[in-house]
């Protein structure tokens, strides 16, 4: 994306997108029934890494996204497996009718990997930004969606995605992502939150970019308030990990949510209905992007806007600890 | 005709859009076997048949693959997006046969939105195009073997046809795309259809020079 600067945090380090990239290099190494395809983004998405390993597995079909998940559920079909990358906005929209159709329909065993999410393609305004897509594409049957943290995870992500039978949304972000993960194997399983901090007194729970925020303002707030925040890095929304929301509710009785993403019915939405199952009462805060069309501007900024980082999770937690969530005098029976 | 080739059951066709049974308007491939792509959304199945083409060239495998399309389908965008990548990967697997019966639900189709000049399109799109009587089984045949034959791209078959032919009071009326029949109605169309599958064999016996009676008495 020449003409573009994005804020690189650590340039050392391979962007989110190349290690998909090279991850789906090497499952193309070790399975030749996959495929990949994309709609003129191969370059921008990584894909194109795929393509110059193995040109006769690659199609790039133009800008024609439609078409693009259609030929990927034909492919699918015949027995391939079949990987799909552009912009997560046109994954979610563009080309939704042949996801839900010819995809999740059809229950085909297609992996649409989403790259620059949320607001991490922050420069090129509201026609890029995607906010809406966690929500549209948990509503969708038979589609399993992943929001990974980093490049680890997001390695772990399109290999897990690749043993799991049948459709799965894998949402990565433009640029580099704050390394959470180290190279150890730390037990990544979709539909498992992974406890990144222990605590008793709130739950944060979190997805994409905004887990390693969490586990920054967790520190924090143990640190200058003396507070035990407990971390849930999210990355499955669906099929979302419920028994650690309930015990986060059981045990912790407030929960803040964080997400690079529409407040309605994303991340914050999926534990919400999980979590007014549990019949406690419990505090409840979702963070993330207000109903609205963002202004432009560098991930991190935005972020920093929509108090989705850690400054933002700090201030949230603050404010929520502050609240008697029962709305009484007695704070005996609340933790 | 899933019936007839022994897919599914006979009996099965008596449940036909009733509550819960796996036969509705549009087939679910996922629950009718000999289904390959569950249709119903228009645009969507040219793309899924390039995929089912190029997912036989990159396995060594020699099935053909074979798209019927709707005339006013191909309003869709999407058919065109299948159409101008079917031919970039010169998919020669891939053959398309368009119904062109010049109806859809709202209207003949040159007035509800113009497809003329429809095998330009095709031919624009780089396609084989060949247009037949689609009552005609003879040409039909003939332009399949066509598409067989070519190696350097996908063919499209436009099938000249009446919607309903042989239902007197239906053929080529636009209104008929979404109907119920009563008893009566359904009495007159069967009435209509006989007469016609007389006719038609007595066109056939005509052509191959053989008495029309026998055949007839056989077919009905």
């Amino acid at each position: 994306m020449a003409g573009l600067t994005y804020t690189m945090i650590d340039t050392t380090k391979l962007s989110t997108m190349e290690i998909y990239g090279k991850t789906l290099c090497d499952l193309g190494a070790e399975h030749p029934e996959v495929v990949a395809l994309s709609a003129d983004l191969a370059k921008s998405t990584k894909i194109g890494l795929f393509g110059e390993a193995y040109p006769e597995r690659f199609f790039n079909v133009g800008i024609a996204e439609q078409n693009m998940f259609g030929v990927a559920a034909g492919l699918a079909r015949a027995g391939l497996v079949p990987y799909v990358s552009t912009f997560a906005i046109f994954c979610s929209m563009r080309g939704l009718d042949q996801v839900h159709t010819d995809i999740c329909y059809q229950n085909l065993d297609v992996k649409i990997i989403g790259t620059h999410a949320g607001l991490s393609f922050g420069q090129a305004g509201s026609t890029h930004h995607c906010t809406e897509d966690i929500a549209i594409m948990r509503t969708m049957a038979n589609l399993t969606v992943i929001v990974p943290a980093d490049g680890r995870e997001t390695s772990h992500a399109v290999r897990a995605a690749y043993a799991r039978k049948g459709p799965v949304y894998i949402r990565i972000n433009r640029g580099f992502d704050q390394r959470l993960y180290d190279g150890g194997d730390y037990g990544f399983e979709i539909g498992k939150a992974v406890t990144l901090h222990e605590g008793t007194d709130l739950t944060v729970i979190a997805c994409g970019s905004c887990v390693w925020q969490a586990l920054e303002a967790a520190r924090r707030l143990e640190k200058e308030d003396g507070l035990k925040v407990r971390v849930l890095d999210m990355h499955t929304v669906k099929p979302i990990d419920t028994q650690a929301i309930e015990s986060a509710v059981h045990e912790t009785r407030r929960i803040i949510t964080v997400e690079d993403h529409t407040v309605i019915g994303g991340l914050g939405g999926a534990v919400a209905e999980v979590a007014a199952g549990t019949g406690k009462s419990f505090s409840f805060k979702r963070l993330g992007i207000p109903d609205c069309f963002s202004v432009i501007g560098l991930h991190e900024d935005l972020m920093a806007l929509h108090g989705i980082d850690e400054n933002g999770i700090v201030a949230a937690a603050r404010e929520l600890l502050g609240k008697d969530f029962e709305d009484d005098e007695s704070w005996e029976d609340e933790v | 005709m899933l019936a007839n080739l022994g897919y599914i059951d006979r009996e099965l066709l008596k449940e036909y859009n009733h509550t819960g049974s796996p036969l509705g308007m549009h087939l679910d491939s996922t629950k009718v076997p000999g289904v390959d792509a569950s249709t119903g959304s228009l645009g969507h199945g040219l793309s899924m048949g390039l995929g089912l083409a190029l997912g036989a060239r990159l396995k060594g495998q020699t099935w053909r693959t074979y798209v019927l399309l709707g005339d006013g389908e191909c309003n869709e965008g999407s058919v065109w997006e299948a159409a101008m990548a079917a031919s970039h990967f010169k998919a020669a697997a891939l053959t398309a046969i368009v119904d062109r019966n010049r109806c859809m639900i709202d209207g003949p189709t040159e007035e509800v939105m113009a497809l003329e000049p429809f095998v330009d399109k095709w031919r624009a799109f780089g396609w084989e195009t060949l247009v037949v009587d689609g009552h005609d089984f003879c040409a039909l045949a003939g332009a399949l073997d066509r598409a067989i034959v070519r190696t350097d791209g996908p063919t499209v078959i436009i099938a000249e046809t009446e919607k309903a032919r042989g239902i007197d009071f239906m053929a080529g009326d636009y209104r008929w795309h979404y109907g119920s029949l009563d008893a009566t109605k359904t009495a007159e169309a069967r009435t209509s259809l006989e007469s016609y599958f007389a006719q038609r064999m007595a066109k056939l016996a005509q052509n191959a020079g053989v008495d029309a009676r026998g055949l007839v008495t056989e077919g009905a």
